[in-house]
């Protein structure tokens, strides 16, 4: 079956002072329509880079795609040539950014900015980009949009400018939406209404959504599956239910139980020794066994391949759940 | 002990805040500046804070929470209220008693990038308070003072020569920690510690400064956004809004018999990391924005967004006042009574 969206052994890294730092390491995830997958994971795991390798907004150098594949509907975007990947952007795949103070515009009104795309690339008249823009600010909830067009980013709180986001990324009606941390920046009731605002847009119009978070609440609310990701590796793959019921991996377990909760309220929280390793200097082996509790001798030296769990699961580990299991 | 309503354990309080209020003037005009009105960043916030613990402190951005805490470091000037330390008003306070009240009152900031000097020395940084407190330690036993406390927050003391970005960001914080407790404070406001920290460090930090607070008995006010970690910390909590507290209690109070509905709505918005609790807890959907704390709502600020707001709440502002129910504690709504289904 082809996937709406599928990475094959994507491998990108970035030629920098300190030399070449191995940012994406084989990423493998896919996405379907109408289907909602979380790639969670911690700064500098590569959840953005992948993002960005999608939508071909790398900055190449210092960035090199080194080996791997994006098929979109089939077609290995890597393969295309930039005006063909254009027509891909925005049209067939949107992204919505985290700080939309910095992703807008500041000198054009907001209106200008959600109607630029259906001007330049559908072509429409000024008037019928502006009405579309009006339908596009409505459809996110943004009260008043007819009032509102006019105003700029600054005068837009930032829940309503990332409704104007959301509004923009919509203008060409992508099939595949990727949402780099589209709430991080907000505070708590208003991320629930962005995230309701997502969900409620995905249904309606089928789309699949990547969510790239670290919050292991918000992938708790929305996601179907979920993609961890590591040093620039996929290390688990699983429904969101099986996954937090019964993690798989070291380091999702980890993650999982390093959440504070009301029952171990007056107890240590549990942690992860150490540091992520700096992506210049993976450790040999699993890139994770510097941190792991359950570390055997095979983990240091040979690189752990995705294990296939059954039922859709898959973890980047030498030893198997119940294996791991036993040692706790 | 015998316990207070708030919660709060008996005697005699370490900190006592009355009725706290900040406006800042707001103006046009570049020459002649008028002013056109006042933020009411904070407006009227009165709380008790005893030795070893800790009091959270829960809003939305602009609800005034880092007002406050700049208020409590004497950051900024209060427009009225009082802080009662020991007895004494710290806003009254001059010279050398201001002098000692600096080195009681510590902070760790937000943001361990921006908040270290990236040309001083971790040793340096660390030892600076002592530049300008120099009776608290002789100079010829700084060096170790400031090697013990590397040890102290987890650091090789090995490391005091090298610079902030050499260090990872829970690695920074640890550096904000040290320099907070260079100077032997009893209290420290923590102003959003752990939000810039990814999930794995945060909870090294959370700890550590758990640890802290048991062995010198330090009292904290730990203002933050994250509900989960402001839980796990704190034995009472306060809810902000519109700079007023909303609510206040113990971490159970707050947490399991919240009656303020805007605490019944921040706790119902928070995802919580389990997909078995999909579509079976109650969310409240607060619409629209905070308004702005330049012209707030009259009566009960929290009006224009709740589902309970009545012509009562228009013309009479609620106290924060005890209010009957299964776990008594100060709360501002005239309707204030706990969700039906709770848990």
């Amino acid at each position: 079956m082809t996937h709406l969206l599928e990475l094959r052994d994507l491998y990108v890294e970035f030629h920098t002072r300190d030399g070449v730092a191995r940012v994406l390491n084989g990423v493998r995830y896919h996405v379907d329509a109408g289907e909602t997958l979380a790639v969670l994971g911690e700064s500098g795991s590569g959840k953005s880079v992948t993002a960005q390798a999608i939508m071909g907004i790398l900055d190449i150098p210092p960035a090199k795609i080194r080996a791997g594949e994006i098929l979109y509907q089939g077609r290995d975007l890597l393969k295309l040539s930039e005006s063909e990947r254009r027509a891909i952007r925005g049209a067939e795949i949107a992204m919505v950014f985290q700080d939309s103070l910095s992703a807008l515009n500041p000198v054009f009104p907001v209106g200008w900015q959600i109607a630029e795309a259906i001007r330049l690339r559908q072509g429409a008249s000024r008037s019928d980009a502006t009405r579309r823009a009006i339908e596009l600010m409505d459809r996110v909830k943004i009260p008043a949009a007819k009032s509102r067009i006019k105003d700029y980013p600054h005068q837009f709180s930032g829940g309503m400018r990332q409704r104007v986001m959301i509004a923009m990324a919509l203008a060409l009606g992508p099939k595949l939406l990727i949402a780099d941390e589209p709430t991080t920046a907000l505070d708590v009731t208003v991320q629930a209404q962005i995230m309701d605002l997502l969900a409620e847009l995905q249904r309606e119009l089928g789309m699949a959504l990547i969510l790239i978070t670290h919050d292991l609440g918000v992938v708790a609310t929305v996601a179907d599956r979920i993609a961890v990701m590591y040093a620039g590796r996929i290390v688990e793959h699983a429904d969101v239910h099986s996954l937090y019921a019964k993690p798989a991996h070291p380091y999702t377990r980890a993650l999982i139980n390093s959440i504070p909760r009301q029952n171990r309220r007056g107890q240590q929280l549990l942690t992860i020794e150490g540091l992520p390793p700096n992506l210049t200097r993976i450790p040999r082996g699993c890139p994770f066994h510097p941190r792991c509790p359950y570390s055997v001798a095979i983990c240091l030296t040979d690189l752990p391949p995705l294990r296939d769990l059954g039922a859709g699961r898959t973890s980047a580990c030498h030893l198997t759940p119940e294996q791991l299991d036993a040692r706790d | 002990m015998p316990a207070t309503e708030s919660g709060a354990p008996g005697g005699a309080p370490l900190l006592r805040v009355e009725g706290l209020v900040k406006h800042f003037t707001t103006t046009s005009g570049v020459l002649l500046k008028t002013p056109t009105g006042s933020v009411k960043a904070v407006d009227g916030v009165s709380f008790d804070l005893h030795r070893g613990e800790t009091l959270g402190i829960v809003g939305e951005s602009g609800c005034g929470k880092s007002t406050l805490a700049k208020l409590l470091l004497r950051l900024e000037t209060p427009t009225a209220g009082r802080a009662l330390l020991g007895g004494r008003d710290i806003f009254e306070m001059n010279g050398e008693e201001l002098r000692a009240l600096r080195r009681n009152f510590q902070m760790i900031m937000q943001d361990p990038y921006t908040s270290l000097n990236p040309r001083m020395t971790v040793g340096d940084i660390i030892g600076e308070p002592f530049e300008i407190h120099p009776e608290v330690m002789p100079k010829a036993g700084r060096r170790a003072r400031v090697r013990e406390l590397l040890d102290r927050v987890g650091l090789n003391p090995e490391h005091i020569s090298r610079y902030p970005h050499q260090f990872s960001g829970g690695q920074r914080q640890r550096i904000g920690i040290a320099r907070a407790l260079a100077l032997n404070p009893q209290i420290i406001v923590c102003d959003e510690p752990v939000s810039a920290l990814d999930v794995s460090i945060q909870a090294q930090v959370v700890n550590l400064l758990e640890e802290l607070q048991r062995e010198l008995g330090l009292s904290y006010i730990f203002i933050a956004h994250d509900l989960s970690v402001v839980r796990h910390i704190s034995d009472r909590v306060a809810v902000m809004y519109l700079g007023k507290f909303v609510e206040i209690g113990t971490e159970e109070q707050i947490y399991d018999h919240a009656t303020h509905p805007y605490t019944q709505a921040l706790l119902s918005a928070a995802p919580l990391p389990d997909p078995a609790l999909r579509g079976q807890r109650q969310i409240i959907r607060l619409d629209g924005d905070v308004p702005s704390p330049a012209n707030p709502p009259s009566g009960c600020r929290f009006r224009t967004r709740c589902w309970k707001a009545q012509a009562r709440c228009e013309t009479d502002e609620p106290a924060l006042l005890s209010r009957a129910g299964a776990a008594p504690h100060p709360s501002a709504c005239h309707f204030a009574e706990e969700l039906p289904t709770t848990g």
